[in-house]
């Protein structure tokens, strides 16, 4: 599951499609790891005026090294203003002044919804016990819409996932809406194999997108339920020299202390 | 007023086996030093508090002193996973860890409304996850005015809470800046609050964006410089990057673990 042209990872491929879903002047509410990268890749391409929220309370970060934690000091220091984090939730999240929550997942199903708290057994005594939710229900219900970067495989790409941590669109049209949650939801899911997005219709995850390199069948099989594939399927346009410069040069200042 | 006392006088002092303890910071000035002597001292059956328990908290769950946590992500920051409090929930190794377990939005207004002197906070969240029914600190409630139905959480009003700090005076006011996360609050919400300082200063000059505790607010101040290593204080250190990424091959294993304990914390007299 490589792409045939040795010019670029995966990974690459996945991180340069996120940042350019994001659009210049957007208000981005930013995940740690792979969501970091690519709104961080984005402010330093096409979108030099995206603006960066980290949830331990930084507003405007406009770091030129890559985070190595969501409170690195480098986010302190380059932001616009610094406040605590109930501030953080309440006053800027929670009334929807942020225009994109951007989020990864350990495990994703057919209507978005995500999965970052346990996985198999039962709740109490887990197979696997993750991190758990941090800021994300609030992210995912409150941000007028909600991008994901993932890798596609079938353990992570699920029919159902073994606990709704954020939700997506729950069980299918209509049930963001019954439960009140104000954002749009889930709108772009970025992988290295791909795109996904919501079906306006039936609110499932359907193919859009193709990275070079990458056919539908190798999606299908990367996906743990009958993936929906749009009537036409893009390819996404390769990375630009100056995409991946930029991204290298971002990769390396995440080693050291600081 | 703030006592100004040695670290260990002022956890023996201060922490009881039983009590709900909060140890807070946003992977920005955590109380490690402190963490460690909880250990020392061999605490048992805590309440452990934290929004974002990370590798101090990896250390006392490993080590036996928590029965219960409280948290919304549980994780090495910028690493991956804790593997200690893993094995504590999924094999209950050392011990079975109760967990109370919310959202950063909950868990930050537990903290406001325990600092507010309110028996709860409403928010808009948590509806629709499944942490409404694993969690018995998550309920509905209507707005009185509008109807709305919203999500109420109650304060979290810690025995102890214990912080990082970069400076004191010598009457105890105590100031810390960079990335404050929810240390004043928690603090506040607390019945008794511990905090270790960098150094003690005659003078607390003002900072952009820096939260000042007034030492009548505040228990006890213990000097330890370094006493947030491997994470940083703004102005006084960096992260040591290299030991969270270390501390994921160190705690994956049992046997590792406790030599590492034995050799690094049970051993040392104190911290730096």
């Amino acid at each position: 599951m490589t792409t045939s042209d040795p010019q670029w990872t995966p990974d690459e491929m996945m991180s340069v499609a996120a940042s350019r879903a994001l659009r210049d002047g957007a208000v981005c509410f930013v995940g740690i790891g792979l969501p970091s990268t690519a709104a961080n890749l984005a402010r330093h391409t096409h979108a030099p005026n995206l603006v960066l929220i980290y949830e331990s309370g930084t507003l405007g970060s406009k770091p030129g090294v890559l985070p190595l934690s969501i409170g690195d000091g480098v986010l302190a220091d380059t932001a616009d203003a610094v406040i605590s984090v109930p501030e953080v939730f309440n006053y800027w999240l929670q009334p929807g002044r942020i225009d994109v929550g951007f989020l990864g997942a350990a495990q994703i199903d057919r209507f978005a919804n995500i999965n970052t708290t346990v996985i198999g057994g039962d709740y109490r005594r887990p197979k696997v016990r993750l991190p758990g939710a941090g800021g994300a229900p609030e992210i995912a219900a409150s941000c007028r819409e909600v991008m994901v970067v993932v890798r596609q495989n079938p353990r992570t790409f699920v029919a159902r996932v073994d606990f709704i941590t954020s939700v997506g669109f729950g069980s299918g049209p209509g049930d963001r809406e019954r439960l009140g949650l104000r954002g749009a939801g889930p709108r772009t899911v970025i992988t290295d194999l791909g795109i996904l997005q919501p079906d306006p219709r039936t609110c499932e995850l359907t193919l859009t997108h193709v990275h070079p390199g990458i056919d539908i069948d190798t999606v299908r099989a990367n996906t743990g339920w009958d993936l929906a594939v749009a009537p036409e399927v893009a390819v996404t346009e390769p990375p630009t020299p100056e995409e991946l410069a930029v991204l290298r040069r971002l990769e390396a200042t995440k080693g050291g202390n600081r | 007023m703030a006592q100004i006392v040695p670290l260990a006088a002022a956890v023996a002092d201060l922490i009881h086996d039983g009590d709900t303890v909060a140890l807070e910071g946003f992977t920005h000035l955590i109380p490690f030093a402190a963490g460690h002597e909880i250990i020392r001292q061999r605490r048992t059956d805590l309440t452990l508090v934290r929004m974002t328990p990370d590798v101090i908290f990896d250390q006392l769950i490993g080590m036996g002193c928590a029965r219960k946590l409280v948290f919304s992500w549980g994780g090495n920051p910028g690493v991956g996973s804790l593997h200690r409090f893993r094995d504590a929930v999924e094999a209950g190794w050392p011990r079975p860890l109760e967990l109370e377990e919310h959202s950063h939005a909950g868990m930050a207004n537990r903290y406001v409304a325990g600092a507010s002197g309110l028996p709860f906070a409403v928010l808009r969240g948590y509806v629709g996850t499944d942490l409404v029914a694993q969690t018995s600190t998550i309920k509905p409630i209507t707005c009185p005015f509008t109807g709305e139905v919203l999500t109420a959480v109650p304060a979290l009003r810690p025995d102890v809470t214990v912080i990082h700090a970069q400076r004191a005076d010598r009457a105890g006011n105590v100031q810390l800046w960079g990335i404050v996360g929810v240390q004043k609050e928690a603090v506040l919400a607390a019945q008794r609050s511990l905090v270790t300082v960098e150094e003690v200063v005659d003078t607390l000059d003002p900072r952009p964006g820096a939260v000042v505790l007034p030492t009548w607010a505040v228990t006890a101040v213990a000097v330890v410089p370094g006493g947030a290593h491997p994470s940083y204080a703004q102005g006084y250190s960096v992260r040591d990057n290299d030991f969270y990424v270390a501390w994921d091959a160190i705690s994956r294993d049992r046997e590792t673990f406790l030599a590492w304990m034995r050799a690094n914390v049970l051993e040392v007299g104190r911290d730096h």
